[in-house]
Order: C-alpha cells, then sequence, then structure tokens
C-alpha cells in the first residue's frame, strides 16, 4: 500500500485501486511505519507590504502510513502553511517536503496539481464548495478535474455512484442535490470530507475542520475522521487549535512561531 | 468536464453577463441587417446599371458621328469573335423636350436615344422596363390600344382618339362662337383690329380643356401640344395648317413614337392632407409632344420634331430615368439628317454585350488596339468605366459600415472584459478552490476563455437570428417605425423603390459571427490569465 510510484500512477490514473475501497473497507487496516509524507527543515517566510513575515523556520515534520496526526498552535504559528506545504497548495522557500520517497516541492506545478487532486484530499475550515454546484456535483468536481470530458462522461454513472456512496458514509444520502447554501456548517463540512475522498486519496489534511462548527456538531465531524482513519486507514493530518481535539488525535505536534515545540505520540 | 459546467453555470446565474451578450447581440445584429441591405442596394444598382449600359461601347464622344457603322460592326465582330454576344448601333443626342402642362409649355434638357428595336434589347435590359406588354416583348414604337400599366389609367390609342375629338370640338364650338377666324387665320385676325384681336386671343389659353372625369386620381389635365405651339407669329401658318389637317389624323395617326423615361413625365409628390404619395402625370402614352434637336454634319443647327408618347421607360435608376428617351434609330437619323458620304446612317455610339463569363477588360484592350486612339476619335468603355466613381462610393461605404459597426462588437468585447473581471474577482475563492483540488492553472484559465466563447456564441447566434429576422421583415419593420413617427423611412420620391432590396450572403453572416466571437474570446483572455495566476492560498484566504 505505499505509494511512491507516483509515475506510474500518473499515467495509469484511474484503476490503480478499488475506486470504492472505503465503502468495502478493502483497504488494510494496519498501520505500517513507513512515512507517507515528510517535510524537512522547511522555511516560509510571508511578504506583507514591505514586511517580511516569517512563519515557518525550519521545520521538520512527517506522518506515517495511517496515522492520525494532529498540529496544533496559536494563531500565526504557522500551522496551516505546513499544511499547505505538505498539500503542494504552495513551496517552502527553503527545505524539502516527500511524498512517500518522492521529493514533490520541487516538481512542476502541473504535476503537482496532479498530486493534489489524486493523492491528497483536503479539508478547510470554511468548507470552500462551489457554491453553483450541488452537494453531488462538488463530490464529484475533482473526477472532473482529473478526467477528460469525454473519459468523464462514459464513466459519469460510475463516478456518482461512488459520490452517492461517500455521500452516504458520511451520512449525507438524502442532501444530493442540494446548493451549498441550503446546508448547514456540519452538511457542508461532511461534503467537503465527501469530495475529500472521491480521488481515494493518501492522504487527509484538514485545517481546522470544526473551527466553524458548534461542538456537537464538531464532535460529530471528528467522529467521522476518526472513523475514517481507523476503519479505512485514511492518513489524517489535522491542524487544530484546540488541545481536546488534537487529543484524540494518534500524534500531536505543536508549533509555536514557526518551529516544533514538542512531539507526542499517543499511539506509540 | 468542470470547466464547462462551471462556465455554463455561470452564464446561467450571472446576470450581468446578460448586458455583454446583448452588446454582442445587438452589434452582430446592426452588422448583419447593414450588410444585406447594402448588398440588396449594390446588387440592385450593380443590376439595373449594368442592365441599362451594356457591357462595353465604342462612342463617339459629344455629337461626333460614326460614319459606316456597319463596317465598324463588322471589324468589332471579328475582334472578338467568341466573345461576342451581340452589338448595337445608337444615336445619342442631347435634346431639349417640350411638355404643355395646363396651357404652359415647359422644356426639359434629356438625352434622346435612336435605337434599333430588333438589337438594342439583346445588349441592354431595355424592354423589361417599359410599361406596356406588348412593348416588354417586342417595342415597336406604335401607340397601342391596351397592355399599359395599370396607374396610368386609359391611355393609348382610346385616349388619343378621344382627345383629338375633344380637341375638334372644342374647335368647332370656337368656332361658332367667335367665327372661323380664331382657330384659322390668326394673322387675318390681326388685320383686321386690335379690340378683335385681344378678344379673340384670349380664350384659347384659358379653357382648359376637360377630358375626362377622373381628374381626383390626379391625372393632370391635359391640353394638345399643337394647340398651344406658337402660332401667332407664323406667316406660313396656313400653308402647314392645311397641309396637316388634312394628312395627318390626330384620331388615328400618330408621329414617329417617343418613348419617355418615366421620371420626364410623372411627378411624384406628397398630399398634403393625406401624406400619400401620389403620381401626377404631365404626359402620358397617346399625347404630342415636341424635341428640340442639333442635326448631325457640323456645324450642327437646331431641328425640331413632333413625336407621340408611346410608352414609359422605368428602370427605378432617377438618374436614367429623368433623362433618357428613346426613338427608333432610323426616325432620329432623318431627323438629324445623319448621313455619310456614302449615303449610309451614322450613329454616334456601338453598344457591346460579350457572352456571360467573358473577360470585360480583355475585350476592352482588344478594342483599344483596334481603334488606337491617337487615330481614332473614339472612346471605348466598359460599363464599370462609365459608374466608377458611383460604384466605388458604394464599395467605400460599405467597407466604412464596417469598420464602424465592428467597432460596436469591439465596444461589446470591452464590455466582456469588464464583466469578466468583475467576475473573476467575485469568484476568486472558488478559483483557489478548484486549485486545491488540483484544477491546473491552464483548467482555470479555459473556464473564463471557454465562458467568453459561449458568450460570443450566444450573442452572435442571437444576434444572427435577431438580424435575419429584421431582414427578411425589414419592409414591415420600415412601414410600423412610418406610422409611429409618422416619418417616412424609405421615401419612394428619393430612392423609386417600392421596397428596401436585401441581400442576405452566407459568407458575410459566418464572418460576422467569427468576428464577434473572435472578439468575446479575446475580451476573455486577460481575466482569464488574471485568474490563471491566482495563488491558490492567497485566493483561499480571500473574503
Amino acid at each position: 500500500m505505499n505509494k511512491t510510484a507516483l509515475a506510474s500512477q500518473e499515467s495509469t490514473g484511474e484503476g490503480r485501486r478499488p475506486s470504492v475501497a472505503y465503502a468495502r473497507g478493502t483497504r488494510s487496516t494496519t498501520k505500517s511505519k513507513s512515512p507517507i509524507i515528510r517535510a524537512v527543515d522547511v522555511y516560509k517566510t510571508y511578504q506583507k507590504g514591505k514586511l517580511k513575515v516569517p512563519v515557518l523556520r525550519g521545520v521538520d515534520f512527517q506522518v506515517e502510513q495511517g496515522e492520525f496526526s494532529a498540529i496544533i498552535g496559536q494563531s500565526g504559528s504557522g500551522k496551516s502553511t505546513l499544511l499547505h506545504l505538505l498539500g503542494t497548495l504552495d513551496v517552502p522557500d527553503q527545505g524539502e517536503v516527500f511524498f512517500g520517497e518522492q521529493r514533490i516541492d520541487n516538481l512542476k506545478a502541473i504535476k503537482r496539481d496532479r498530486i493534489r487532486n489524486q493523492e491528497v484530499g483536503m479539508i478547510f475550515q470554511f468548507y470552500h464548495l462551489l457554491p453553483e454546484l450541488t452537494t453531488l456535483e462538488n463530490v464529484l468536481t475533482p473526477k472532473m478535474i482529473s478526467t477528460g470530458t469525454f473519459r468523464y462522461l462514459l464513466n459519469r454513472r460510475q463516478y456518482i455512484e461512488r459520490a452517492r456512496m461517500l455521500l452516504e458514509l458520511v451520512g449525507l444520502g438524502h442532501r444530493l442535490n442540494h446548493k451549498p447554501r441550503e446546508l448547514s456548517g456540519g452538511e457542508m463540512q461532511r461534503t467537503a470530507i465527501a469530495r475529500a475522498l472521491i480521488s481515494d486519496p493518501t492522504l487527509l489534511l484538514a485545517d481546522e475542520p470544526t473551527g466553524n462548527l458548534d461542538s456537537q456538531t464538531g464532535k460529530d465531524i471528528m467522529d467521522l475522521l476518526q472513523r475514517l482513519n481507523h476503519d479505512e486507514g485514511v492518513t489524517i493530518v489535522m491542524v487544530t487549535h484546540d488541545n481536546e481535539i488534537a487529543a484524540q488525535a494518534d500524534s500531536v505536534v505543536r508549533l509555536v512561531e514557526g518551529r516544533v515545540q514538542k512531539s507526542r505520540n499517543q499511539a506509540a | 468536464m468542470y470547466k464547462l459546467m462551471l462556465a455554463w453555470r455561470y452564464l446561467r446565474t450571472r446576470y450581468i453577463a446578460l448586458a455583454s451578450i446583448v452588446s454582442v447581440t445587438l452589434g452582430v445584429a446592426t452588422l448583419v441587417v447593414v450588410n444585406s441591405v447594402m448588398s440588396g442596394f449594390t446588387h440592385e444598382m450593380h443590376k439595373r446599371l449594368h442592365g441599362i449600359l451594356s457591357d462595353m461601347e465604342l462612342m463617339s464622344p459629344g455629337l461626333g458621328e460614326i460614319y459606316e457603322p456597319r463596317a465598324h460592326i463588322e471589324e468589332i465582330r471579328q475582334a472578338l469573335d467568341e466573345d461576342l454576344e451581340a452589338l448595337s448601333a445608337v444615336v445619342r443626342v442631347p435634346a431639349l423636350l417640350h411638355q404643355t402642362v395646363n396651357g404652359r409649355m415647359i422644356t426639359q434638357q434629356i438625352i434622346l436615344m435612336g435605337i434599333d428595336d430588333q438589337t438594342y434589347s439583346q445588349v441592354s435590359d431595355f424592354t423589361p422596363y417599359l410599361l406596356n406588354e406588348q412593348n416588354r416583348k417586342q417595342p415597336d414604337f406604335q401607340l397601342k390600344n391596351e397592355g399599359y400599366d395599370g396607374r396610368l389609367g386609359e391611355v393609348g390609342w382610346p385616349y388619343r382618339t378621344q382627345k383629338a375629338e375633344f380637341e375638334r370640338e372644342q374647335r368647332r364650338l370656337l368656332e361658332e362662337a367667335y367665327g372661323s377666324k380664331v382657330t384659322q387665320a390668326q394673322p387675318e385676325v390681326n388685320a383686321e383690329g386690335h379690340e378683335e384681336n385681344e378678344f379673340a386671343f384670349v380664350p384659347i389659353p384659358v379653357m382648359p380643356p376637360v377630358l375626362s372625369t377622373d381628374d381626383e386620381s390626379g391625372k393632370p389635365q391635359q391640353v394638345a401640344a399643337d394647340s398651344v405651339m406658337p402660332q401667332a407669329a407664323d406667316p406660313f401658318k396656313a400653308v402647314r395648317e392645311s397641309e396637316h389637317t388634312q394628312i395627318f389624323d390626330p384620331a388615328t395617326q400618330q408621329h414617329p413614337g417617343i418613348i419617355l423615361g418615366m421620371a420626364l413625365a410623372n411627378r411624384k409628390f406628397r398630399d398634403p392632407e393625406t401624406g400619400d404619395v401620389r403620381d401626377v402625370y404631365i404626359n402620358v402614352p397617346g399625347d404630342d409632344i415636341q424635341i428640340t434637336l442639333p442635326t448631325g454634319g457640323s456645324p450642327p443647327r437646331p431641328t425640331f420634331a413632333l413625336c407621340t408618347v408611346v410608352d414609359f421607360y422605368e428602370s427605378k435608376m432617377h438618374e436614367y430615368d429623368s433623362t433618357l428617351a428613346f426613338m427608333p434609330l432610323s426616325e432620329l437619323q432623318k431627323i438629324r439628317q445623319m448621313f455619310g458620304p456614302d449615303g449610309e446612317g451614322t450613329v454616334s455610339s456601338i453598344q457591346i454585350k460579350l457572352k456571360p463569363g467573358a473577360d470585360l477588360e480583355a475585350a476592352k484592350e482588344k478594342l483599344v488596339a483596334m481603334f488606337p486612339p491617337d487615330i481614332y476619335p473614339y472612346q471605348i468603355q466598359t460599363w464599370k468605366d462609365v459608374q466608377r466613381p458611383l460604384l466605388a462610393a458604394v464599395q467605400l461605404e460599405i467597407t466604412i459600415l464596417n469598420i464602424l459597426l465592428f467597432l460596436i462588437i469591439a465596444v461589446a468585447g470591452f464590455g466582456i472584459l469588464a464583466t469578466f473581471f468583475m467576475i473573476v474577482v467575485e469568484k476568486t475563492k472558488d478559483i483557489g478552490i478548484l486549485k486545491a483540488l488540483g484544477a491546473p492553472s491552464r483548467g482555470v484559465m479555459s473556464i473564463f476563455l471557454s465562458y467568453g466563447l459561449s458568450l460570443g456564441f450566444v450573442g452572435a447566434g442571437a444576434g444572427i437570428v435577431l438580424g435575419l429576422l429584421f431582414v427578411s421583415n425589414i419592409n414591415e419593420i420600415a412601414g410600423l417605425v412610418e406610422r409611429l413617427t409618422g416619418r417616412e423611412v424609405f421615401d419612394p420620391t428619393i430612392y423609386y423603390f417600392s421596397e428596401i432590396p436585401t441581400i442576405i450572403d452566407p459568407y458575410t453572416v459566418v464572418w460576422i459571427a467569427v468576428g464577434a466571437m473572435g472578439i468575446a474570446v479575446l475580451a476573455s483572455v486577460l481575466p482569464a490569465r488574471h485568474a490563471a495566476k491566482l495563488h491558490p492560498v492567497e485566493a483561499l484566504r480571500y473574503e
């Protein structure tokens, strides 16, 4: 299950795995110890007007296959930036990011787009659903991006079936044709989680997934993420500023002013 | 797939984009309409100009004459050989036309054409423009009993006979009242004394003869030309009169036939009360007119002739309808005494028609080589040479109109540009989301490019439909505008077209559509590039 042969996956794309892996639980739930994503001594500085704001100052971070890891820290500690680097949304000024064995921070934009689309699922605090599309269409978006129009139309039924199943998995089987504005916060976040899972990613990145939800809904989302991690073996990296939420993860990394202050491994 | 889907959703949910579509639509519709009307006009004009003018002519400028026309024709026939379709010799001479309106004589300047009725209609469109149906088949310059266009009312022989009888009756009444002196020997009246003389003279011009009861239709009241012709000062009047009255009976006989351009005899005017355009005829077929024209030979002297109007010529090109009159070639040669030393009648121009597809310019060069301008005083010109300034002006007009109208679409393009920038800014977060989901920059760019293309497509499509609908109903629309505003859109007193001519050229329509879509896509390139360059993290953070 180690996803290192990215090049071959890029070319074959579809069919490299059973496409309904999560629902059928075919994925191995054993937690191997190989790091699936690894950041080595990364630096990142943002330019704010004339001011240079250092966000990450030499961070080392790694997550193993099947692990549920939390990054905790205060606002401005650089935890979201680290997540963006892991998710290839951004590139570090210095340092390296590896996906499995492959270095990904220096790849061409189009290849990083591909990794982001196929290997990484992302969940955001503000859900980030497309307002023009229905729940089902939002979930299908990454599939539409990864396949050409013709192939998409050809396999549409299969994709829709999978999206429907994922929505049922997150408990939204009855909300398929609603627009995001007709959904509650929790429902939107569930939609976002289903969307993150459609490409059957190796890694799920969650940026404050409960940050905008009330405690009960937040708890439901956390239960869902834990279930995904536990039952389906999805590797999850979650960013949060809430210690209580972070406590539910296997391991916690605390960032303070752009540096790793301490890491705790609960599973170990 | 997401590109098409999102472009479609944006198209459906952004009403501001409709404004861009409407501007493209209007621009395209205007272009289609203007091009159709302009090419309709051009085509109609070309057809008429070309039809009237024959393909080419060999002419002697001014009052010059071509001697031995038969030999010339033979030479031309040999030179052009295969390309030649038909030839016709004509006499073209400036003349004065004298018409009598309510007892007053008016004189107009005309170009009198002496034509051979057998061959002339082979070289140019002549017969289709005649108003008598028998003449349309074969003109013969004889007054007809019937077959005239309905607009003219009852004309031809019945009218002429009635008129002659009326005049005879009028003369009889005058003779009864004032004695035979009134209408006959004016000099004698003169000799008898002033009082009688004045008394005798007065009634003639002030008594307009009433011919028929249909005065309300606008038909002019007729006065016989010869009854008002200057008579008093002519000492040989008595002799001529006796000759004419004995030999020539206007009720059954006619002078040499003449076909007048419609606008020479017809006046269109707008009834001040009803606002309708009405036709008034100064002359109708059956009336006699007089012409003054120069004789042949040098120097030319003026000569006169009485002619009977036998038909009208209505090409609807005002330039021709208001200047041309046609007579039989032989009659005109006789009147102008155009004879060469060998006794053969001379002509002023030989008109040539080429076979369809023949090269006009090459044929012209052959003729120029045969009759070099430094030896022969001839002018050889094609119909395009004759109408070059007009054709060039119209072409220029079309070109400039097209440029101006494409500028309108370019303005619509800037509208699209502005709208798209707005939409890109509004959709910044969505663009960030798409990129976070792995959409490549090119994909994001093509969302907006296909958005622009579909705007152009919808706009151009709607514009073409609108334009074609407008063109096919243009006369109804003109009528509607007329009713609403009370202003004539297409004034028949000016254009002599009863309907607005239109031609839809499919190529032009396709080019307009392609151009409009091109402009729409071009206008969306900048916003699309802007969208593609957005950084995903910053775009996601955008609120």
